[in-house]
């Protein structure tokens, strides 16, 4: 067993986030310039993001999605759920500022064939990183277009060698109230649980994240790296990962253990299926005055419902 | 709690619950508090007489939340500012909803303020708060009927019957509008004091539905409703105190 143990304190911890925050930041300036002058920048940007993902995210599903404008920086740092840093939307922004995200070990421990406590560094280091513009659904019935960026969750999971009975993935966040000060109150059951199935996770759009905007991650948003899956509820993605693990029972993850009633496991986006206190069927893009459809698995139908051909929706919410 | 219906509505305005306490001057029936003279004094407080126009000044101080959330939402939306933040329609909608609990708990302390601190003057403003909780009540419903669902009637008639806390946020909400409309002197002329006093009995369980519509709509952290219900639990609990406490028997007898 290869155990990789971090140096308490490593010289110049994160050479690779520098390094792509350094060559993205001209990228980053000129989009951002573009992004003033409005949509031309927004469709270069998910252009290019279309180039390299395999996936066709971003595009149309029923007209809606065509010129997917991002949502401004400010608002997706500054109207966060992230409850380790407080409940409101704009705590995770204020109590978050003296985070310190570095130095950063991720273990990876259950039903895989490399168990091992990864310094962040050697975690990212064997990935290409890249730009993925998705559109985030929240359960609360907000939405953003969010130019995230990191790797596909397939590719880690392939290098870290699940073994055959291994079904789930779980991530765990940080527990850590000293630096997390919502954590200190018991609103959640800490820390902070989330999984998906195996074969959600080998899915080209689940993504493993480290940036947003051409940046690295800020704290508020789940620094230093959490996931993505597009075409589940927000609540789904776990942020400020320091553990990973295979596994072959479901996994309890924290918002179903807080409440069954409201959230499950799967937490799809799906328009036809309420929340008990309020409906789904639409949704407020931030920044729009009028609300907008939602659209079944947040508009990644077609890539993702074959996991759930024969399921029922209702019952697996 | 007999005594605490006594007296005509006059000018001082009684709003939401009884009536005036100021309005002393027609005989109290059950009053027989030792040197009556020196009660009444205490309770004119002579010392202090509040300048003509406070009313206007507590009328414009309550409409500023209104007068700010409007702009607020204009500006964020036209001028691209951020005073609600990144989802303004929903901030407006729990600001005008919390403002509406907000005045409701004035309006519920001004009885035992007048009682407490004896001071009669105070009275007037009960009516004053009642009406901006409905108004605020009003506001609320309205950011969520036209901004929120945008007028989808078919989703509005969904959301109160299948959804709880809005049936109960809605129950709330439509209990208060037998009490603004006879909020008038006119009203309690002609209702007479014992139903009027008793129909404004309702706000009590407009407060308490009103405060579990809250409670039930928060997602997960129940630290705001909770300091409500204190508040709505001090306000209400003074009153049952007052009425059926270990005292009462007693004060029926020698105060008003």
């Amino acid at each position: 067993m290869l155990i990789r143990v971090t140096p308490e304190h490593p010289i110049r911890s994160s050479e690779i986030t520098s390094e792509f925050d350094y060559e993205n930041r001209r990228q980053f300036l000129k989009e951002a310039g573009l992004l003033g002058l409005g949509v031309a920048g927004m469709a270069l940007l998910s252009k290019g993001a279309q180039g390299q993902g395999s996936t066709q995210q971003g595009t149309s599903i029923n007209g809606a999605e065509l010129k997917p404008e991002l949502t401004p920086w400010e608002d997706v740092t500054s109207y966060n759920n992230f409850y380790e840093f407080g409940t409101s939307k704009d705590d995770p922004a204020d109590n978050a500022k003296e985070f310190k995200a570095r130095p950063w070990t991720v273990k990876v421990e259950g039903m895989v064939a490399k168990p091992a406590t990864y310094a962040l560094d050697d975690l990212l280091k064997p990935h290409k990183l890249e730009e993925r513009i998705y559109r985030h659904r929240c359960v609360e019935a907000w939405s953003m277009v969010v130019p995230w960026l990191g790797f596909p969750m397939a590719d880690f999971v392939k290098r870290m060698e699940p073994t055959s009975s291994a079904k789930y993935i779980e991530f765990t966040t940080l527990l850590d109230p000293k630096r997390m000060p919502g954590q200190r109150s018991a609103v959640l059951d800490w820390p902070y649980v989330e999984a998906l199935r195996l074969d959600e996770a080998m899915n080209p759009l689940a993504f493993m994240t480290v940036g947003v905007y051409g940046k690295m991650l800020p704290n508020q948003n789940g620094a230093p790296i959490r996931h993505v899956v597009p075409w589940k509820y927000g609540f789904k993605g776990c942020k400020s990962i320091v553990s990973v693990k295979f596994t072959d029972k479901a996994p309890r993850t924290a918002w179903n253990v807080s409440n069954p009633g409201e959230y499950g496991f799967y937490g799809n986006v799906n328009p036809t299926v309420d929340h008990p206190r309020w409906s789904q069927a639409k949704e407020r893009r931030i920044g729009e005055f009028r609300k907008r459809d939602t659209l079944m698995f947040n508009g990644y139908a077609q890539q993702v419902s074959s996991l759930y051909s024969g399921m029922d929706l209702r019952k697996f919410y | 709690m007999s005594n605490e219906v006594s007296g005509r509505a006059g000018g001082a305005g009684g709003a939401v619950e009884a009536s005036a306490e100021r309005d002393a001057g027609a005989p109290p029936e059950t009053n027989v508090a030792p040197p009556p003279p020196k009660a009444r004094h205490l309770k004119r407080a002579p010392g202090f007489k509040p300048p003509r126009w406070l009313p206007t000044l507590v009328f414009c101080v309550s409409l500023l939340p209104f007068l700010y959330v409007v702009g607020a939402i204009a500006s964020d939306f036209f001028q691209g500012t951020r005073y609600l933040g990144s989802n303004p329609i929903k901030e407006a909608e729990h600001f005008t909803g919390k403002w509406a609990l907000k005045f409701l708990a004035l309006s519920l302390a001004v009885t035992p303020a007048v009682r407490l601190l004896r001071q009669g003057w105070l009275i007037r403003y009960r009516r004053t708060f009642g009406l901006f909780a409905f108004f605020y009540a009003c506001t609320h419903l309205t950011v969520y009927a036209v901004l929120d669902v945008e007028l989808t009637w078919s989703d509005m008639i969904e959301d109160v019957a299948k959804r709880l806390y809005i049936t109960i946020g809605m129950t709330a909400l439509v209990l208060l509008i037998p009490l603004a409309v006879t909020s008038t002197k006119g009203w309690i002329r002609r209702m007479g004091n014992k139903r009027w006093n008793a129909l404004h009995r309702l706000v009590y369980v407009s407060a308490v539905l009103g405060l579990i519509h809250y409670w039930m709509s928060v997602k997960k952290d129940i630290t705001e409703p909770a300091l409500f219900g204190l508040a709505f639990a001090l306000l209400l609990g003074w009153r049952a105190w007052r009425a059926w406490g270990p005292s009462s028997n007693q004060r029926d007898s020698t105060s008003a």
